[in-house]
């Protein structure tokens, strides 16, 4: 089960993610669900499959946001990079970059059980 | 949620905020900041924000957009929105985290913008507001500094930045513009308030596309007025005129006729309002010239209006602190060996407490174009009835008193209980109070003349006729017309002063003439020589009135003369 102490030992800024929504916990647990499920993350892996650069900005940008508003430090910085180095149009490996984000947001599931 | 604005939501009810953000989560999150103070509601893509938005135009209070969002990023939304009058009407909040965005949806027609990741919710929901706020003062401040009609600034706030104005530019001369239409009102008479209003409407469309050209400002005055000011010699009074007129070329069917009227560098000194009642007053100069459109203030012809005006407003303070006094012209019969003095004329005077005493010249005209004479005249024939029985008791002697009925009191359909009350509540008869009817008001109103004449003398008055030979009454109607007595105008008097050829003196034969074919009795004014009065003796005129024997006289002087 998802809770506050999981997201915190994961590294979560949960004071802040709690004050966006109005410091009400099963709120903020049921968005952090919804992320967590959010397709974003699939669509943003098989886009830089494909190579397609613009389909993977607008699914990191998204998910950057996502992250962002709920606080989730590990993966909106994991996030925020990609979309920014894809903004910037740079080449870099982007694969792993992915795989390394989807991971990481996999661990979180599975820490929630 | 927040206290402090409270009390602005709940006294006007929740507003409607639409919240646009593909990310499930970004939309639950805002949801849930807003659903306390706002009615919500919610889209994913930009199709769905316009669909929504033009739905729920007018009760929506905000748009929350994110740019990024697909089928339709907020970009074109904004685009979309804009191109459709929507903004700034309906203010939108975009939602971004890229500062070049800002810029962008800023120039698109944004009001605001919050950043991901979002900020406090107390800090969304006070933008929320305050933007709320923002465009609904603005909307209320537009509709009450613009006239809803033609989108000009109305009189009060046109002042008002006209004042402002000349508080920036110290010291620059100005220009005050007054434009009327020529009878507006027939023309919204005859062609429907419709048309009228379209007129109204071209009129200013010329009015802002100068204001734009110049940077001069335009009002609308009121009904069909319109102000401009402008830098001095920035606009030309021809000009301005000319292009108003081109925009009523294809509609004036009705063959509108604007006037203007110009103060050019209107005197700083006086104020925005004062400036622009001269620019009116040389416009209303106009008013029944069908030659002449553009009129330039004259400070003097101004000056005379005004203090017309003044003497208008106060004449109601006068006849209550009794500031108008009647004087009294001795008439005598000169009929027998020595002249008698055997009736009167009551005149009046003002006697101003500021002004001195002002001549009847200046405010009898003014009160008989606009009615008021109407009350004076009950004043002077109550005050008159009440010094002739005042004469009865006191001496003993009937001295009737000539009063002026004039051509308004003819038609009070009251006119003759109006008079029998003042006689009788004077203790009087219908002997004692001559009435003095001008011979013009005889040639133009004659049928309601004849008639009211008709009625007074059935009722036993005697009517003498004013000012006879000045009004160019046909002879044939003088035959018909019922008198008792004729008047000569006294310009035939003194008219025998430079009478080289004898014209004036065979005049006067002629007129004395026509009284004994009426077989009334002649009164002759302006006697001021022993010549005249010789002359008027061999005449065979009856009565007269002039300096030889007396100026008007105050009542108590009238009294002393009685006396002795």
């Amino acid at each position: 089960m998802l809770t506050i102490e999981t997201l915190q030992s994961y590294g979560a800024n949960t004071a802040e993610g709690l004050a966006r929504c109005l410091n009400n916990e099963a709120f903020y647990l049921r968005l952090v669900g919804m992320a967590l499920a959010d397709d974003g993350f699939e669509k943003l892996l098989s886009a830089v499959k494909a190579d397609d650069r613009q389909a993977a900005f607008e699914a990191a940008h998204g998910l950057k946001g996502v992250l962002g508003n709920l606080a989730l430090t590990p993966l909106y910085e994991r996030a925020s990079q990609i979309t920014e180095l894809l903004r910037a149009g740079q080449e870099a490996d982007y694969v792993p970059m992915a795989e390394e984000l989807i991971r990481k947001r996999d661990e979180l599931t599975a820490a929630a059980g | 949620m927040l206290k402090s604005h409270v009390r602005f939501y709940s006294a006007t009810g929740k507003r409607l905020v639409l919240v646009a953000d593909d990310e499930p989560v970004n939309r639950e999150l805002l949801t849930y900041i807003l659903q306390g103070d706002f009615d919500l509601l919610t889209a994913s893509n930009g199709r769905e924000v316009l669909q929504l938005v033009r739905e729920h135009a007018e009760r929506l209070s905000l748009v929350l957009l994110d740019l990024m969002m697909p089928e339709l990023d907020g970009f074109r939304v904004l685009e979309s929105m804009g191109a459709e009058g929507l903004l700034p009407r309906l203010p939108v909040i975009v939602i971004t985290s890229e500062k070049a965005a800002e810029v962008r949806s800023l120039r698109l027609g944004a009001s605001d913008f919050i950043t991901k990741p979002f900020e406090l919710p107390e800090v969304i929901l006070a933008r929320v507001q305050r933007t709320i706020e923002l465009s609904e003062d603005r909307d209320i401040l537009q509709g009450t500094e613009r006239d809803s009609l033609t989108g000009l600034f109305n009189k009060e706030f046109f002042y008002r930045y006209a004042a402002q104005y000349d508080r920036v530019h110290d010291g620059k001369a100005m220009d005050a513009y007054v434009l009327d239409i020529n009878h507006f009102h027939l023309v919204n008479e005859i062609n429907g308030k419709a048309y009228g209003d379209l007129v109204l409407r071209r009129i200013a469309e010329q009015l802002r596309r100068v204001v734009a050209e110049t940077g001069c400002m335009a009002a609308r005055r009121e009904g069909d007025r319109f102000m401009v000011y402008a830098p001095h010699g920035c606009l030309d009074g021809e000009t301005l005129l000319a292009g108003v007129m081109q925009q009523l070329d294809d509609i004036n069917s009705a063959r509108i006729r604007i006037r203007m009227g110009i103060y050019p560098e209107a005197d700083r000194s006086v104020s925005v309002e004062e400036r622009f009642d001269r620019a009116k007053a040389a416009s209303d100069s106009l008013r029944d010239n069908y030659t002449r459109f553009i009129s330039i203030y004259d400070r003097s012809a101004y000056e005379q209006q005004m203090f017309a005006e003044q003497l208008i407003d106060e004449m109601d303070t006068a006849l209550l602190h009794r500031q108008f006094e009647v004087w009294f012209q001795p008439k005598y019969d000169i009929r027998g060996e020595s002249p008698r003095l055997t009736s009167a004329e009551a005149l009046v005077r003002w006697r101003h407490p500021e002004r001195g005493m002002i001549s009847p010249g200046r405010f009898i005209p003014l009160f008989e174009k606009n009615g008021l004479i109407q009350k004076l005249d009950h004043y002077v024939w109550r005050e008159a009835a009440a010094h002739c029985a005042r004469w009865k008791a006191a001496y003993g002697v009937d001295i009737p008193v000539s009063v002026n009925v004039s051509r308004i009191d003819i038609f009070d359909p009251d006119l003759v209980p109006k008079l029998l009350k003042i006689v009788s509540d004077a203790g009087l008869t219908t002997d004692d109070l001559l009435l003095e009817i001008t011979e013009s008001a005889y040639a133009e109103d004659s049928g309601q003349i004849i008639q009211a004449v008709a009625a007074l003398r059935e009722r036993g008055f005697r009517i003498e006729m004013d000012d006879f030979g000045s009004g160019y009454s046909s002879l044939n109607m003088l035959a018909e017309l019922p008198l008792d007595i004729l008047k000569l105008d006294m310009r035939f008097v003194r008219a025998l002063e430079k009478d080289g050829s004898g014209k004036a003196l065979r005049m006067l034969e002629l007129m004395t003439d026509i009284a004994r074919f009426l077989q009334v009795p002649v009164i002759a004014e302006g006697v001021e020589t022993k010549d005249q009065l010789d002359i008027m003796k061999r005449l065979g005129v009856d009565t007269v009135q002039g300096y030889y024997f007396s100026k008007p006289l105050p009542a108590e002087e009238f009294e002393t003369l009685l006396s002795s």
